[in-house]
């Protein structure tokens, strides 16, 4: 099947002259879930606005199910939600009215059935005659993503939804993320908390500076660029690595007991049988031996201080 | 067309006007009330007939004027203003909606809300002064005119205020003079010669002058320039309108 959304070679400069967005391309596929991974001003809040229809684009173009998003704006528009990064909500209105509101904007008749189950899915039922400035922040956020899917969108985007929230609702969260996705929506979220992206996405993006810096399948991604780490501890305490040992760039620590092997996964040779070999022969008793791979985070810091 | 939003947006919008059901009622009867005892009873007593029309009648298009324009241009300003000072308009600019929609939308409601202003006003004035209307479908061909593209002004000034201070400088500074100088409570000719001309250049003088004479026969301005000049206003924000769709001013960047 073809993709959901395709983007090519969008920018967006704005009208203070900066580029918030330079040249982006980026496939996304149906059903997916699709992290997308930036610092502050990285410019995944333009994209996902372009797209939503947010911010007029300076080139390229951006097609959503084979329809542009500008020329075919009414067949784009009504297959996505988007749940913003800000609370931004009316004070006076009541949930149950301003979900109602959504639905009615996207052009769907009105569907009581479907805004009680989508109220009482996201824990908002009692809620449903309360006005929305009673709410408490959590409550405001389960709100507008009921408004997103109010008129049951085929794409969701949410544009740093766990920003504030806390354990209970993030969790909450991802659970009607996955509900979601089973259901067979597309959705597209942007977080700073990686931890997140490495638990729910399919794919990771990661963004800076305009420029998507790279777009993995989350396994491959990590598999990739998993560097892994040996620790070797000892029970000798040495001041200096034997010369023995000086081929294998060992990191010592400072009490001398524990010896640092980096290597990556992904090599046909990784040099694992040969140290632990030489360790012996060096006549070095081993004490444990501990390993660990490079989370999504190291990653991510990494590529983004390599393009910095 | 997207009617589902359409439909919504003017409701939404009459919503907040009936949550708010004794200030959109209170507020014009009160001031009316007010008017008809100050100018109507102290001033008005000592004015006999103004163009063979007793005062009190004759202040009456004028108070239905001054309130059509005020509340047109703060209804709809408030309209687009707030949703768009509380990040609430994401929304609506994410929807599969036009702009022309929008405006139907909002400028509908704001509209109809003056236009339900105005008949109460004409009610309350009834227990005052015996009205005749003389030209019926003038007078409610100039109320609809005048709601429609003061509330399409509104909502220009919506959209380019960027805080609200901005939103209450034009109403404050510009309209209310332009209406009480545009001949509300007297005739033209009744102005020294110099301010008589003066007075033309005033639009909503036009206004008032055509309003008037669709009550009772007379008027400071021919009929016909009266409903030209509503009518270049109109276009004049219509166009305004047009141009701010198409580049999206103040909603989209």
């Amino acid at each position: 099947m073809p993709a959901i959304i395709s983007i090519v070679d969008l920018c967006k400069t704005y009208d203070t002259g900066f580029q918030a967005l330079k040249s982006v391309n980026l496939t996304i596929e149906r059903g997916e879930i699709l992290a997308l991974l930036g610092p502050n001003g990285a410019g995944k809040t333009t994209l996902i606005s372009t797209i939503c229809g947010l911010v007029t684009p300076t080139s390229g173009t951006v097609t959503v199910d084979g329809n542009d998003i500008i020329k075919d704006y009414r067949l784009t528009r009504k297959d996505i939600g988007l749940v913003p990064q800000e609370l931004s909500l009316g004070a006076f209105d009541k949930v149950w009215d301003t979900v109602q509101f959504s639905r009615g904007l996207f052009g769907k008749s009105p569907n009581p059935a479907y805004i009680e189950q989508l109220l009482k899915d996201l824990s908002l039922w009692d809620k449903k005659d309360n006005e929305l400035m009673t709410l408490s922040g959590g409550m405001k956020r389960r709100v507008l993503i009921a408004k997103a899917l109010s008129h049951e969108p085929k794409i969701l985007f949410l544009d740093e939804p766990t920003a504030g929230v806390d354990v209970e609702l993030r969790k909450d969260m991802w659970k009607i993320v996955n509900k979601l996705s089973d259901s067979g929506v597309t959705i597209i979220l942007t977080t700073h908390y990686i931890e997140e992206a490495e638990e729910i996405a399919d794919r990771v993006g990661v963004i800076a500076k305009g420029e998507v810096l790279l777009l993995e399948d989350k396994h491959t991604l990590m598999n990739k660029m998993g560097e892994k780490k040996m620790r070797i501890e000892i029970r000798e305490n040495l001041n200096a690595i034997p010369d023995s040992l000086v081929e294998f760039d060992l990191l010592l620590d400072e009490e001398g007991s524990a010896l640092t092997y980096m290597y990556d996964t992904n090599a046909e040779y990784t040099g694992i049988t040969t140290l632990l070999k030489a360790v012996n022969t060096a006549g070095l008793t081993l004490r444990d031996i501990k390993t660990t791979q490079s989370s999504l985070e190291d990653i991510f810091v990494k590529l983004v201080e390599d393009d910095v | 067309m997207n009617y589902q939003a359409i439909k919504v947006i003017y409701f939404n919008e009459m919503k907040r006007a009936w949550n708010t059901l004794l200030q959109t009622i209170a507020s014009p009867v009160l001031s009316t009330c007010l008017y008809f005892v100050v100018f109507g009873g102290a001033i008005g007593g000592r004015i006999e007939e103004v163009d063979g029309v007793p005062y009190g009648s004759f202040i009456v298009p004028g108070l239905i004027m001054l309130s059509l324009l005020t509340q047109s241009i703060s209804n709809a300003s408030f309209g687009i203003f707030f949703p768009k000072f509380t990040g609430t308009i994401y929304e609506v600019m994410s929807a599969p909606i036009s702009f022309f929609e929008i405006i139907i939308g909002y400028v509908g409601a704001a509209a109809s809300k003056s236009l339900i202003i105005g008949a109460i006003i004409l009610c309350t004035a009834g227990f005052f002064v015996d009205l005749e209307i003389q030209h019926p479908v003038w007078m409610v061909t100039f109320l609809i005119l005048t709601c429609i593209s003061f509330s399409l002004f509104g909502f220009i000034i919506g959209l380019w205020a960027t805080n609200f201070e901005k939103l209450q400088l034009i109403p404050l500074l510009v309209i209310t003079p332009l209406v009480f100088l545009g001949g509300s409570f007297y005739s033209v000719s009744m102005l020294p010669p110099v301010w008589q001309s003066i007075t033309l250049f005033n639009p909503v003088l036009y206004l008032i002058s055509g309003f008037r004479w669709s009550f009772f026969g007379v008027s400071d301005v021919p009929v016909v320039t009266s409903i030209i000049m509503i009518c270049v206003f109109l276009a004049l924000c219509l166009s305004v309108v047009w141009w701010m769709f198409k580049t999206g001013y103040r909603l989209k960047q």
